[in-house]
């Protein structure tokens, strides 16, 4: 399939689709968290570097498979975000935005340092194993168990945690391991993008997961609208391409980016999809009538 | 050894403080983390460093002219990016937007004066005096004068004026305050004033005490500094002057006695364990939760 895409499609454009799929699993993962549960993360990028470098570490230095190696990548990003939510959800709104913001840069000073992942140099050589038909098969994936997560009452928990927290506790939801879980779920599938894009890429340094990374993964998730499927995905994809269309400008590029999050931020303070869910699109199909975004 | 390294560490630290001032009370009022600070200390430094070297003044009227900048760009800042979406939107906007505002800020920045480092000219004559075994710079005397001479003025204006007194009010209940017929418009751009002019003052500070400005000076400098907001107790003026001059101190120290590549780090591991202990930070109350 890949080989075939390849002929049709212009290396360019599938490049930008790949990035697209790798950037719609880390925004969906930060939206778990953020935009459903309502709890501030801004170290997203903290995950997904720990999800890279163990799996850029796998394959290069002990010739895993790249499945495995992927998986491991996950999983320890999701055992860190576990261990850090249990401390760190008792704090509230901004707290946590600070401490998840000190988490990430600490993880990024400590790969600097790190002589297994080269230090500042950081790791090349990783063979591209990520392809666009993976990791549009893993975005359809992911998307369908948030989907499910989202409707079953599970999800109904989490949104509820973020509409009023002790309303929710009072309603019998347990709300710090809800919260727990939603960070664990959201740091595996940041992992999940870090393997992925480390493999895509063939190097990563320790400063492509600073906190401007963090910011763009939020920009996606508030962008797009938050805790909506859909919204979050045309975030992703928005912000993806976004800067590519705005080399015209070349040096003035992140001088209108920044300028252009301002204004939609005025304009559409929602975010582009407001709270919309799939099931809300399903409907307003169904009913082909006019509705206005809940907000 | 140690006593020089504390003062080194007090130096910095009052210079967090300055920044961390305008991150507290403007989320001690609207509950923002205003990202775009970091860059207004950052435009602070730059102001300095032209009124020296272009307009050849002496370095305290550049302080000041620094400070009326700042003042302005801060209040301009509020204005445009913040103001239209009081109220009708989720605080998370907000913050978007203050993130707009910072990317657009230092991108400015760099097409300005391109992304290298520029030193600062030579504005003081530096005099090293020892007390006894420890020495200290007219630099740093002067650093630590005009940092402690701003936060006593801060404090007093906070405290015994009449408008530092509806900035208290509107930190307790915006609703409220403008049923008592405050301006809240006008005291929440006047916050935003004053947290500009200090940071500005702490960026030609540090620009003469490194003798380096870059565009990029803003973003770890505002995080720490926000680290110290975070640390003091968020919203709490005497707070953040704490925070700021503990996180100074302990880095300084730490980068003496511990090693000095994991620097940056060092801040923001001190920052999670206190709240791990104390979740309100040093200074913070704790609030009760309402439904």
């Amino acid at each position: 399939m890949d080989a075939w895409f390849a002929q049709y499609v212009d290396a360019y454009y599938l490049r930008i689709m790949v990035l697209i799929g790798i950037n719609i699993i880390l925004a969906l993962g930060l939206n778990l968290i953020t935009g459903v549960t309502g709890q501030l993360s801004m170290g997203h990028a903290g995950f997904m570097s720990i999800g890279a470098y163990t799996a850029a570490i796998l394959t290069l230095h002990y010739g895993t498979s790249f499945v495995l190696a992927l998986l491991s990548g996950s999983l320890m990003a999701a055992f860190f975000g576990f261990i850090i939510g249990i401390p760190t959800l008792r704090l509230e709104g901004d707290y946590l935005a600070m401490v998840t913001i000190g988490f990430a840069e600490i993880i990024r000073v400590f790969f600097l340092n790190f002589e297994l992942g080269g230090k500042a140099v950081g790791l090349y050589g990783m063979q591209q194993y990520t392809t666009f038909s993976m990791v549009f098969i893993l975005v359809i994936l992911v998307v369908v168990l948030n989907w499910q997560l989202l409707k079953s009452r599970y999800g109904r928990a989490l949104y509820a945690i973020r509409e009023n927290e002790i309303a929710a506790e009072a309603c019998g939801v347990n709300t710090t391991g809800m919260k727990v879980a939603a960070f664990t779920m959201g740091s595996f599938l940041a992992g999940l993008a870090g393997g992925l894009y480390s493999h895509y890429m063939g190097y990563i340094a320790p400063q492509d997961f600073g906190f401007m990374r963090s910011i763009e993964i939020l920009n996606m998730v508030v962008l797009g609208g938050m805790g909506s499927i859909p919204g979050v995905m045309l975030g992703a994809a928005v912000l993806t391409v976004l800067p590519e269309m705005l080399r015209i400008v070349a040096d003035y590029r992140l001088l209108f980016y920044g300028a252009l999050l301002v204004i939609l931020m005025i304009f559409r303070p929602n975010g582009i999809m407001g709270d919309m869910r799939l099931y809300d699109l399903k409907q307003r199909l169904r009913t082909k009538e006019v509705k206005t975004c809940r907000s | 050894m140690f006593w020089e390294q504390l003062i080194n560490g007090l130096t910095l630290g009052s210079t967090y403080a300055l920044i961390a001032l305008g991150y507290t009370m403007v989320y001690g009022i609207i509950q923002l983390i205003n990202f775009a600070h970091g860059e207004i200390y950052m435009w602070g430094a730059f102001a300095g460093l032209f009124l020296v070297t272009v307009l050849g003044v002496n370095i305290f009227v550049a302080l000041i002219g620094a400070m009326i900048f700042c003042t302005l760009l801060g209040m301009l800042m509020e204005k445009i990016a913040y103001r239209p979406l009081r109220g009708k939107s989720s605080r998370l906007s907000a913050l978007i937007s203050a993130i707009g505002v910072s990317i657009f800020l230092s991108t400015l920045m760099v097409l300005l004066r391109g992304p290298n480092t520029t030193r600062y000219p030579e504005v003081l004559r530096v005099k090293t005096f020892s007390l006894g075994a420890v020495e200290i710079s007219s630099l740093q005397i002067i650093i630590l004068l005009v940092a402690f001479l701003l936060m006593a003025a801060l404090t007093f204006m906070v405290q015994k004026t009449k408008l530092g007194k509806a900035m208290r009010a509107c930190s307790q209940d915006l609703d409220a305050s403008y049923l008592m017929g405050i301006n809240v418009n006008r005291i929440i751009s006047f916050t935003f004033a004053i947290g500009s002019a200090l940071a500005a003052a702490g960026g030609v500070m540090v620009g003469i005490y490194y003798n380096a400005v870059w565009p990029y000076m803003g973003t770890m400098a505002g995080l720490k500094a926000f680290s110290a907001a975070v640390l003091g107790g968020i919203g709490s003026i005497p707070g953040a002057m704490l925070g700021g001059i503990i996180l100074g101190v302990l880095e300084i120290l730490g980068v003496a006695y511990l090693s000095s590549s994991y620097k940056d780090a060092i801040a923001f591991a001190i920052l999670i364990l206190v709240l791990l202990v104390r979740p309100q930070g040093i200074m913070g109350q704790k609030k009760m939760k309402k439904v």
